[in-house]
């Protein structure tokens, strides 16, 4: 157990060897990974672990991919897929190290589903009692878990991370863990759109991370929207593989080859997108058989709850829907990772789950419904040892007396703090940038470079006046980060001149060539874009 | 976005404060917790599975309250509603393993 003591003032100060920050999948197994190395580790979440994050309120499946010779073709055909930016290597890697978790999921008796023949099927994780159970080996590995305790900044010594710090929101207090390794598992950002476990994800790892020196990659692909009844918060896109969509006047919506669309997710998305910036529109369940919607009902309760709350049968009745913009939830952008054990390139430093850039998994095309789930099982595992691995090299040395509070915009602004300049106004602004699907969905040069102006705007502000007293830390420094969100995701769309999976310029319809390869992003205030092509091999070795 | 606190329902365990991941609700000296940061909410249903007494109310439009009201949601069963679809009760975990979803991946 990490020593702990409270200061005079009260405030938490704790001592541990790893310190992992998140509360989703990724810190889960990021702390069970590093207790197991020997490690004392604590884990700071900014809600509950448990029901925080974007897995405990949905029901994911993974891409389990049992071990043997079909596994390359499984890979190389997802590869495919990936807009030519994934890396097999990565994909093969996750696989296999989301299998052997899936299967100690259920050695420790995690209540899988059965097939027909008996068999478990481990192939999903239904999200509230996974989590539960995660919550559970998390403390029984004998971790600190530190609830409702939102990071705020990163900690330095000067040569490497030596900790992080932030507020106790409940108890009213700060806290600060000195750690010899820090794993972000901080989740992705969804700028705060209402979507499920969206209201904690605003990207405050990315920020964080760039402070400290860290790159990010694939903040283009932002460009993903899933369907959802209007006004909910139900971001499934599931259900609506047997649906038809309809107009106000109640045409149906034509798909690419001129038939009525009868579904609505993957590509197809497109053209209800498309429909939408028209006008608003409307689906019906009404290709799913009646054995798939018993299925459906029992296997994805919550996808139902919307409807029977508002008395509207989604088999028989047509109701209103809506694309929820998911910022890099369920795009791919990321703090960027150099080795294998989701290492950043800062000493001590390490990153996993939706933190992390995900274009080597799966490019420029979604990694929901599969690969981020198997992700978070796996680069949470390899993050944790990686951690632990560092804080034993680090084991003799004592800390530096030096430390520095990393923390920037949001908290530490340039100039004079202004009142005027508040945290709600900050992320309307920013939103109005890059969640409209006129903006961002369908994107175009002339388009993005005047969000760009504005988002530049807006951090200036940010940057040089936001902060927050009190229970507004928090609010202030989430603000901050989704400004930063942004303007990182409009100046990396500026930069690929092309069209590439979830990311479509309405100007420049085609792949290109010359952009086969990841945008790397560097710097917080003034930052640079440069292209991997110096690592082709890698990519699609 | 969470609407109800149930007074007569409530037991005042203090679960959801502590559970809810968005900090929506603030315990209170003597009595149920109130919703003190509605506009947080997430609309994630899980405080209704986590409370022992099913004494919470999340409506389902996540922009703003509804202004639906408790005789309305006694009425209608909506109470508890969401846990007994997953298989939870009483606040605790049940039903993963009867999850058919692998059966829709495979229509899929
Ligand atoms: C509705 C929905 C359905 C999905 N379905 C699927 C699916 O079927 N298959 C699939 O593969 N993927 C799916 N996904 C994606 C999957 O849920 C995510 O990839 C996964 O949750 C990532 O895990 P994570 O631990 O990295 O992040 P999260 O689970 O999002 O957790 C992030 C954590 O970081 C915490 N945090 C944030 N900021 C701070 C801070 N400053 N300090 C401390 N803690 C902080 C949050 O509180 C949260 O606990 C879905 C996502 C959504 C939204
Ligand atoms: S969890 Fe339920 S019973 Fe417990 S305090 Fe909250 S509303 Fe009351
Ligand atoms: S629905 Fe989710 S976010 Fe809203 S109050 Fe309940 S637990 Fe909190």
């Amino acid at each position: 157990m990490p020593k702990s003591q409270k200061s005079a003032s009260d405030n938490l100060h704790l001592q541990a060897d790893v310190l992992v920050l998140g509360g989703g999948p990724s810190a889960a197994w990021a702390a069970v990974a590093a207790a197991e190395s020997g490690a004392r580790v604590a884990l700071a979440d900014k809600g509950y672990l448990g029901t925080s994050g974007a897995t405990a309120p949905s029901n994911t499946g993974t891409w389990c991919v049992p071990p043997g010779d079909n596994r390359h073709a499984v890979v190389e055909r997802r590869w495919q897929r990936t807009g030519e930016l994934a890396d097999q290597r990565w994909m093969l890697r996750c696989v296999d190290t989301a299998y052997r978790n899936l299967l100690r999921l259920s050695e420790w008796g995690y209540p899988f589903p059965s097939e027909d023949d008996g068999r478990l099927y481990i192939a999903n994780l239904r999200g509230p009692d996974y989590m539960r159970f995660m919550r559970r080996r998390v403390l029984l590995a004998g971790v600190t878990v530190l609830d409702h305790h939102p990071a705020l900044e990163l900690l330095s010594d000067g040569d490497a991370i030596v900790g992080a710090g932030g507020v106790a929101r409940q108890a009213g207090h700060d806290w600060r863990v000195d750690a010899k390794a820090v794993v972000l598992a901080t989740g992705g950002c969804a700028f705060r759109e209402r979507i499920l476990g969206g209201t904690g994800l605003t990207g405050d790892g990315y920020l964080m991370a760039a402070e400290a020196g860290a790159s990010l990659s694939g903040m283009e692909f932002t460009g993903k929207y899933t369907l959802a009844p209007y006004g909910s918060s139900l971001n499934k896109g599931l259900p609506f593989r047997w649906a038809s969509f309809h107009r106000e006047d109640g045409s149906p919506i034509l798909g690419p080859t001129g038939e009525p669309l009868r579904n609505g997710i993957g590509d197809r998305e497109d053209e209800v997108a498309r429909a939408l910036i028209d006008g608003p529109v409307y689906a019906r369940l009404d290709q799913a058989e009646p054995a798939l919607q018993g299925w459906l009902r029992q296997g994805q309760p919550n996808c139902f709850v919307p409807y029977d709350r508002a008395g509207i049968d989604p088999f028989s009745d047509l109701f209103r829907i809506t694309l929820r913009a998911e910022g890099t939830v369920r795009g791919t952008g990321g703090i960027d990772i150099v080795s294998d054990d989701c290492a950043t390139g800062v000493p001590g430093l390490y990153v996993a789950g939706d933190a992390a850039g995900r274009e080597i998994m799966t490019g420029a095309v979604s990694g929901g419904g599969a690969v981020n789930s198997s992700w978070a099982l796996a680069s949470g595992w390899w993050a944790g040892k990686g951690a632990s691995t560092h804080a034993k090299r680090r084991a003799g040395k004592a800390f530096r007396g030096t430390v520095q509070p990393l923390g920037q915009a949001g908290l530490r602004p340039a100039a004079t703090p202004r009142a005027d300049i508040a945290a709600g106004e900050v992320i309307e602004a920013v939103r109005n940038e890059v969640t409209p699907l006129d903006k961002n969905f369908f994107r175009s040069g002339a388009g993005l470079e005047k969000s760009s102006e504005r988002l530049e705007s807006v951090w200036r502000d940010v940057r040089d006046h936001l902060r927050g007293e009190g229970a507004d830390k928090v609010r202030a420094r989430e603000a901050a980060s989704i400004a930063a969100a942004g303007r990182w995701s409009v100046a990396s769309a500026l930069h690929r001149t092309e069209s590439r999976g979830m990311h479509r310029r309405t100007d420049l319809p085609g792949k290109s060539p010359a952009l086969a390869h990841r945008l790397i992003i560097t710097g917080v205030d003034a930052f640079r874009i440069e292209g991997t092509p110096e690592r082709p091999a890698e990519l699609a070795s | 976005m969470i609407e109800i606190v149930s007074a007569t329902r409530c037991v005042e365990c203090d679960i959801c404060v502590k559970v809810c991941p968005t900090n929506v609700f603030d315990a209170t000296e003597h009595g149920a917790p109130v919703i003190a940061r509605q506009d947080d909410c997430q609309t994630c249903f899980l405080c209704e599975i986590y409370c022992p007494t099913d004494a919470l109310y999340v409506a389902e439009f996540a922009e703003g309250p509804t202004g639906i009201t408790e005789v309305e949601v006694e009425e209608r069963l909506l109470f508890g509603s969401y846990a007994r679809a997953l298989g939870w009760a009483r606040g605790k975990a049940g039903g993963s393993q009867f999850d058919p979803t692998h059966r829709i991946r495979v229509a899929q």
